[in-house]
């Protein structure tokens, strides 16, 4: 699981059946990575910093639905604590 | 998941039988801006999509968690035809 930020939408009318009212997101993984496309299942919005699960263990979020995901948006971070 | 364009089609006569009946598509990555991205991904098409079409690709095992690739030998599935990026 890594930490993100969410940096746009992804928009897609024709989709596999299971990701049928999924909201899809784009994500750049910090502090600088890739962007990644990632199936919503908290409700994040533009501009927040996230915890992402990938791997197939990203398709739990949706149980008992098997949704074809291997990167799922799993929480909103408030904030990080480090010393 | 990531985002990719279809360049070319896969044609196999003898393949595992799980597989008859599936298009094989080839797919090259994009990043969110539409530039192409190093390599190539053979993939399952899901949602009848077609060349030089923009789409939505699952890797790894979820690739398998898609309508109609149920126990299937897949590790690449392409789920979802894009219509937009929109980049705050």
């Amino acid at each position: 699981m890594y930490l993100g930020k969410v940096i746009g939408r992804v928009i897609a009318t024709v989709k596999n059946d299971v990701l049928e009212g999924k909201k899809l997101l784009l994500i750049r993984r910090l502090p600088s990575g890739p962007a990644v496309v990632a199936v919503d299942a908290v409700g994040a919005g533009a501009g927040e910093t996230v915890y992402v699960c990938r791997g197939r263990e990203a398709s739990f979020a949706f149980k008992p639905e098997e949704v074809p995901t291997e990167a799922t948006v799993v929480a909103i971070v408030d904030y990080i604590e480090r010393e | 998941m990531l985002l990719g364009r279809i360049i070319g089609t896969v044609v196999a006569t003898r393949k595992d039988p799980r597989l008859e009946g599936k298009k094989l598509l080839v797919c090259r990555p994009m990043d969110p801006d539409g530039k192409d991205e190093k390599g190539y991904i053979v993939a399952v098409d899901t949602v009848d999509a077609g060349f030089r079409e923009h789409v939505l690709i699952v890797q790894g095992s979820s690739a398998r968690m898609a309508s109609g690739c149920k126990d299937t030998p897949v590790d690449a599935a392409i789920v979802g035809i894009v219509d937009q990026v929109s980049q705050d």
